[in-house]
């Protein structure tokens, strides 16, 4: 009777165990987040979109990266702005076209003169078909379509992050940072390779298609 | 009467238990439930924002109401059996089995049976009667409000994790904002590109599940000006809990004035979006 109570006793402690590492390694695997850089009261974030990340524990996944202030690429997809800040942000867009599920969001809202820079070229829309990916934070109103390279482009990006040497484009825009508080952001094209809908994997965790932007 | 039944019938020198169940469950009924219509219920959601709202909240109060007395009989008898019929003593038995009561049983399948029908004639009657009852009614809809032919419709697109909104009448816009003109019915047509949403206006009394490939429509008629709440109320993924914005109610003039604005203002966005369809199949759906 007492080894039976003991058994019981420890399969439980063992099950309730499983279920606190689980939670708690849920709740510690957010990337760390990435501070932008501040100089003359302008808050500076330098992003890139890769279509495989090519590093464990998902290689194959499409995800954002973005540049710390030492200029070195951190797989994070959480950013810290000032408030009430100009934001700038450059995004170095390596993948290629998905294309919009929605096309109303091939409009540019929420960036200051209502406009995105597409190397160097303003644009208040872009082709639907031509979006790689989005950056789009709904509580803001803030929505970047961001054209994707030429498929048949030579000198691709496989493995990030990847370098201005290989074929990209770049996005520029600005927009002035609410109030403090976190702000979820994520991409509208449905990008996710293999999953149904395209709208799995990378496009439901963050750190890949995902993120938020902590205002403080 | 059973041998049992008579068992726990009372004597002449005891006391009437049935009596006084009854007169305490009489006196609780009689206090507790017009409480619970004019204290309580002006507090029940959700509110009177529109037409359907009213309808539905009216519905809450009666079926709060109605359900009052059910629990008062339970919780009175509950406590007066704990009171009075305890056990005494250090052996612990059963009570002597009740069986075979016709009266008891034929006053409980008859009055439980009035009232599972009696609601259920009141609900179809009801929803037939208000166009719905703010509730998605599928592509045809069977309870249509006599106003029906001259609403406004408005489509309703969910998507992991917003919603959008398009004004078939007016060039078929799409918009992220909602916006509707009060004392004007107001036909939503629900449907989503990827997987199953719910659209839930909250205050306006509106639900309806938004699924790809289908349209669910819904009736509303917003009865005064102001704003609401629009959730997604299906468990869609990452970002389901913050699938949510905030809708308004204007004045025909202020209405007039925004679809204009939204006009003008995505007018280069709505030349690429696809011809107004009750539902869309968009590229790309499939496995990417």
């Amino acid at each position: 009777m007492r080894v039976r109570g003991v058994a019981v006793a420890a399969t439980f402690s063992g099950l309730v165990a499983l279920v606190v590492l689980y939670i708690v390694f849920f709740l510690t695997s957010a990337p760390a987040a990435l501070s932008a850089v501040v100089t003359n009261g302008t808050a500076r974030l330098t992003l890139q979109t890769v279509a495989s990340y090519g590093h464990p524990p998902f290689p194959d996944w499409v995800s954002y990266l973005a540049r710390d202030s030492t200029g070195h690429w951190r797989h994070t997809t959480i950013f810290k702005v000032p408030a009430h800040t100009l934001v700038k942000v450059t995004v170095y867009e390596y993948d290629s076209a998905t294309g919009l599920r929605n096309n109303f969001l091939a409009k540019v809202q929420g960036t200051k003169g209502g406009v995105e820079f597409l190397n160097g070229k303003a644009l208040s829309t872009v082709n639907p078909d031509s979006a790689a990916h989005t950056f789009t934070v709904p509580d803001l109103n803030l929505n970047v379509p961001l054209p994707g390279v030429d498929a048949n482009a030579k000198n691709q990006c496989s493995v990030a992050p990847c370098n201005v040497s290989e074929a990209h484009n770049t996005i520029t825009f600005s927009f002035v940072s609410p109030g403090p508080g976190s702000y979820r952001w994520q991409c509208f094209v449905p990008c996710a390779l293999g999953f149904l809908y395209g709208n799995g994997g990378p496009m439901q965790t963050i750190g890949y298609m995902d993120g938020l932007i902590e205002v403080s | 009467m059973s041998e049992s039944s008579a068992a726990v019938a009372p004597t002449p020198a005891g006391p009437r238990h049935g009596l006084r169940i009854v007169g305490t469950w009489a006196i609780a009924t009689a206090v507790v439930v017009p409480v619970m219509i004019w204290v309580v219920g002006p507090h029940i959601p959700p509110g009177s924002m529109s037409q359907q709202a009213r309808d539905q909240h009216d519905v809450n109060v009666a079926l709060a109401a109605l359900a009052m007395p059910v629990l008062l009989m339970i919780w009175v008898y509950f406590g007066y059996a704990v009171r009075n019929f305890r056990a005494e003593g250090d052996a612990i038995v059963d009570g002597p089995p009740i069986t075979g009561n016709a009266r008891i049983q034929a006053t409980w399948l008859i009055v439980t049976s009035v009232m599972v029908l009696g609601l259920a004639v009141f609900g179809t009657i009801d929803l037939l009667s208000t166009g719905g009852s703010g509730g998605g009614e599928g592509p045809a809809p069977l309870a249509k409000p006599a106003d029906a032919a001259s609403a406004l419709q408005i489509q309703v697109i969910g998507q992991q994790w917003a919603w959008t909104f398009r004004y078939p009448g007016y060039g078929g816009v799409e918009t992220n904002e909602l916006a509707l003109p009060v004392g004007r019915e107001v036909e939503f047509h629900v449907t989503s590109l990827d997987v199953a949403h719910s659209f839930w206006a909250y205050e306006l009394a509106v639900k309806a599940d938004a699924i790809p490939g289908s349209d669910n429509v819904a009736y509303v008629k917003a009865l005064r000006t102001g704003s609401f709440q629009v959730r997604c109320a299906e468990l869609c993924g990452l970002w389901h809990g913050h699938m949510n914005t905030t809708g308004s109610v204007l004045t025909d003039a202020g209405f007039s004035s925004w679809i204009a604005n939204e006009q003008k203002e995505n007018a280069a966005v709505t030349k690429d979006l696809p011809p107004y369809s009750h539902v869309y199949y968009p590229v790309p759906l499939r496995n990417a």
